[in-house]
């Protein structure tokens, strides 16, 4: 099941779990568009530790630098695009998909 | 140590050694720790072969296709990418199957091909390990997977170009790609100027692997 679409807005869950967690600590808690929805992946969260894993989209998910960084000092128009699995990302709020 | 090595020469300043004693030999690999994560590796390798899960001859293989990839297969599509837009088309839909087209074996973890252009150029990182599209380029460079690059790239990129020599307008965007999943990247660097009439084995010439990371442009 693919929860957003292109363009969608998102927020990465500011979530700290233990474990081989794959999305960065610096993106979480960030609000970023959908760029590009991937495919169904088997969650590495579980693979790593031999579970069989649940199926999860994969998203590319692009962040303006200025909303990740406070004080980034390069160009407004500058972007991060990081694949992000949907167990970390929440419909951004006021958008409902 | 023979005659011909004479010390007539006065040592009067610093040596590593002592010149007139015997030579210190080369550590062996042995003399390193041998770490948790090595031995691991080791033990797991070898239970996967006791299981059956794949044969000595197996990973033997796999390290071999590993060691023979190089940046000089990622140049060969780039090149072949500036020349043919169709071509160019099929690595930005699916650089596998693109690869495939030339005769190389990219393997079957996705790559993703990110083109630079007049408005946009790509970097590469991956923060959360070392991340890299190996079975078409080969193996990391050390600096790609040292803590340094994996968190300034992200924060700082226009900082870290700089080191590398690059510059990159204000007015385009520096956008980059955090691999940290499923999928591999690899940037199409903007061909360069004066290169309108080379041959396509010269246009591969040109390509770099730090080009395809995108710590440069040519």
């Amino acid at each position: 099941m693919t929860r957003y679409t292109i363009g969608a807005a998102v927020a990465v869950r500011s979530a700290y779990p233990p474990g081989h967690v794959r999305a960065p600590f610096f993106i979480r808690g960030k609000t970023g568009t959908v760029e590009q929805v991937v495919g169904s992946f088997g969650n590495p969260e579980e693979l790593a530790y031999g579970r069989n894993p649940e199926q999860l989209t994969l998203y590319r998910v692009r962040f303006q630098q200025a909303d990740v960084w406070s004080g980034y000092t390069g160009p407004g128009q500058d972007t991060l695009v990081i694949d992000i699995y949907e167990n970390w990302l929440d419909p951004a709020a006021g958008d409902h998909p | 140590m023979s005659d011909s090595h004479s010390h007539d020469h006065d040592h009067d300043h610093d040596h590593l050694h002592n010149p007139h004693g015997p030579h210190p030999y080369q550590p062996d690999l042995e003399d390193a720790p041998f770490t948790h994560c090595q031995l691991m590796a080791e033990a797991v390798g070898e239970l996967l072969i006791e299981k059956d899960v794949f044969s000595a001859d197996d990973l033997r293989a796999m390290i071999e296709l590993i060691d023979s990839k190089s940046p000089a297969e990622g140049a060969r599509l780039i090149a072949r990418a500036w020349l043919d837009a169709d071509f160019k088309a099929r690595v930005l839909e699916n650089v596998n199957d693109a690869a495939t087209e030339l005769g190389i074996d990219a393997g079957t973890i996705p790559i993703r091909a990110v083109e630079n252009t007049d408005t946009v150029h790509n970097v590469i990182v991956c923060t959360l390990c070392s991340c890299y599209p190996r079975l078409l380029i080969g193996l990391p460079p050390d600096w790609y997977k040292s803590r340094s690059y994996r968190s300034r790239a992200v924060r700082e990129p226009r900082t870290v170009l700089k080191e590398f020599g690059t510059h990159i307008d204000d007015n385009i965007e520096v956008r980059v790609h955090d691999s940290t999943a499923d999928l591999r990247y690899l940037v199409i660097p903007e061909r360069p100027q004066g290169s309108e009439t080379m041959s396509e084995d010269e246009l591969t010439s040109l390509v770099t692997r730090d080009s395809m990371i995108g710590v440069t442009t040519l």
